[in-house]
């Protein structure tokens, strides 16, 4: 990009380059994909958004996993139209990581070849139709935490596609609550369903805000460059306040005896993660690693001949 | 947007008021229809009917549904989930319609009052209560296959709901019409994947002219009235199916012949199978994915 050409005034030099791009970073104006920018910057970049896209895309398979079996046609139609948007931001993400020279094809074969991560609450198997309403409930609204911040992104791009993702989402997590709430006006089974889900995925949810910041080795950069705005135990300590209420209306026990209301900041104490769970999970042990990963590679690889028919179609046609 | 404000929304206990999950703004689709069964029609007739149309998208909802997360491109696994959705959308009117004229078959007998009658329907009958044809439940095959099943159906279906707008009966009336857009999207859809796969690469010509083979058999089951069709055909308000044959055999020929695909012979047209609940093992099988759930937990609402 910087290269000087014939027909263009030689550009400037790095560290003028470097200067304007601290100067919109502090002014907290938007980084374009035409602006110059540090390469770190680029990359690291890169890899948050496509672990963001691989997350929406492996996201699909769990509450996939009930979309044959949705117990009621309109409970269907919800969780149909949920999985949709979860491609749709998928693609909104990889076209915004596309903007930075990615390139989708190249992503997917990274996230299959496992050189690129996912949130590791995907690795968790659905057991109940409660998972999804607890998945919406829980895990939409842990993403949401993460997500709305994101709107402020200083990367254009991202940040746009993040406005349209937290819409979607926090309709996604209403859904979700509101299955619950349903099952829990249900039998006596649907209501011990619901609490045996929230029990499964309380510590997962906590552990989507990464690592306790003392260890969070991607996170002081981040938020210098304004990619990131809240770091991770301040996100996770406001998904706990705003989650607690939330339980209580629902009549569920969220899995935690030490989970109480601190008088003195009017905020919720919780007990400790456990971090060796998520490590495992992380570096692909956790139960269901193998067949997310599976299933992404037997869609790309069983349908090689499909896209190389398009492709082959294209060029027939384009001449 | 500012993010307190996003905050604020998710921040705000959202209990007890159950209408969100539908969403907001969306048209009632039989608002101000009249759903008074016209003069002279057996509602038992009107049912049946309903039930046939209802079930060929509900079945066939549940094959495009497989293919989510197991297709080739992101934007295919959005497309077909959308056309899934749009059948599954015609599928829950067509069945409550039914339901609201009465016909509900067995399925009360194991469905608890608090189901509506277009969950009874779906969740709560065997296979020999449904009616859809067995072009819809056959699997999907492969992706060639199952774009050209999706050409079919919805070629088949369109030319039926294009009819159907002018049906005597309101109802029926207005969920053609606001499905024929949507069917129109699917057949394109379809044919433009058809024209690709047939005139791509060889092998995805040869795997493309398998499925046509593979569906063209259960074409036999589509074009024959049976006696429920052809009486509210004499009535005004179904389509007999002969009818659509031309129309859905010249699209087919021309779709076909500019995907290069050899157009198979017309089969020997049959009283319909699947219209009377004769089906294959395939649908009992997919009836088990999508009714096990439901029937495990007869007093639930969900």
């Amino acid at each position: 990009m910087s290269a000087p050409t014939l027909d263009r005034p030689a550009a400037p030099d790095e560290a003028a380059l470097q200067a304007q791009f601290d100067a919109t970073i502090a002014a907290d104006h938007r980084i374009e994909p035409r602006d110059w920018m540090p390469e770190a910057y680029r990359s690291g970049l890169v890899r948050q958004i496509a672990q963001h896209a691989h997350s929406e895309i492996i996201g699909m398979q769990p509450e996939g996993d009930w979309l044959l079996a949705a117990p009621s046609l309109r409970r269907k139609a919800i969780l149909l139209a949920k999985v949709q948007d979860e491609a749709g931001h998928g693609m909104y993400l990889y076209s915004a990581a596309e903007t930075l020279g990615a390139d989708r094809a190249d992503l997917t074969d990274k996230l299959i070849e496992r050189k690129q991560k996912y949130s590791s609450i995907f690795n968790y198997p659905t057991l109940t139709y409660a998972d999804v309403g607890v998945i919406g409930w829980l895990v939409d609204g842990a993403a949401i935490c993460n997500q709305v911040p994101l709107c402020r992104s200083s990367y254009g791009p991202y940040a746009r596609a993040m406005i349209r993702v937290c819409k979607e989402e926090s309709f996604h997590q209403r859904q979700g609550y509101e299955l619950l709430m349903t099952m829990m006006r249900g039998t006596d089974a649907q209501r011990a369903m619901v609490q045996d889900a929230v029990d499964r995925w309380w510590a997962p949810s906590l552990m989507m805000f990464g690592p306790p910041d003392d260890d969070s080795p991607n996170s002081a950069q981040s938020m210098k460059w304004g990619v990131k705005r809240h770091s991770n135990d301040e996100l996770r300590q406001r998904f706990v306040d705003m989650t607690v209420p939330q339980a209580e209306v629902l009549g569920v026990t969220l899995p935690d005896p030490e989970l109480a209301l601190d008088p003195a900041t009017g905020r919720y104490r919780f007990g400790a993660i456990d971090w060796t769970e998520f490590k495992q999970v992380i570096a692909g042990k956790g139960p269901c690693n193998d067949e997310r990963i599976a299933r992404r590679r037997a869609a790309r690889d069983d349908n090689a001949w499909v896209t190389e028919a398009a492709t082959a179609y294209a060029g027939k046609h384009s001449r | 947007m500012h993010e307190e404000t996003v905050y604020e929304a998710l921040d705000h206990a959202h209990g007890g008021e159950g209408q969100w999950a539908f969403g907001t703004g969306f048209d009632e689709p039989l608002a101000g229809v009249d759903t008074t069964v016209p003069a002279g029609i057996d509602p038992a007739d009107l049912g049946a009917y309903c039930l046939m149309l209802g079930d060929d998208a509900l079945v066939l909802c549940q094959r495009l549904t497989q293919w989510v997360t197991a297709a080739p491109e992101l934007e295919e696994e959005v497309a077909l989930a959308n056309c899934g959705l749009d059948l599954l959308g015609q599928a829950r009117l067509l069945l409550a319609r039914a339901g609201s004229v009465g016909v509900l078959g067995r399925s009360r007998a194991l469905a608890t009052d608090s189901i509506p009658d277009e969950d009874a329907l779906a969740y709560f009958r065997d296979a020999d209560e449904f009616r859809n044809s067995l072009l819809v439940e056959a699997p999907n095959g492969d992706f060639g296959q199952t774009v050209v099943r999706l050409l079919v159906a919805s070629t088949w279906r369109l030319a039926l709901f294009a009819r159907l707008r002018g049906s005597r009966d309101p109802v029926l009336a207005a969920i053609a019409a606001k499905g024929v857009p949507e069917l129109t999207y699917h057949r394109d859809h379809a044919a433009r994947w058809v024209l690709r796969l047939g005139d791509g690469t060889p092998e995805s010509h040869r795997r493309t002219q398998a499925g046509v083979d593979a569906v063209w058999p259960l074409l036999a089951d589509l074009f024959t009235a049976t006696d429920v069709e052809t009486r509210l055909t004499a009535a005004g308000v179904a389509v007999d199916p002969a009818d659509v044959r031309d129309e859905v055999r010249d699209v087919l020929t021309t779709v076909l012949e500019r995907a290069t695909l050899t157009v198979p012979g017309w089969p020997e047209e049959q009283p319909s199978r699947g219209r009377a609940g004769r089906h294959g093992p395939e649908l009992t099988a997919l009836l088990a994915d999508l009714q096990g759930l439901a029937r495990e937990h007869p007093a639930a609402t969900w």
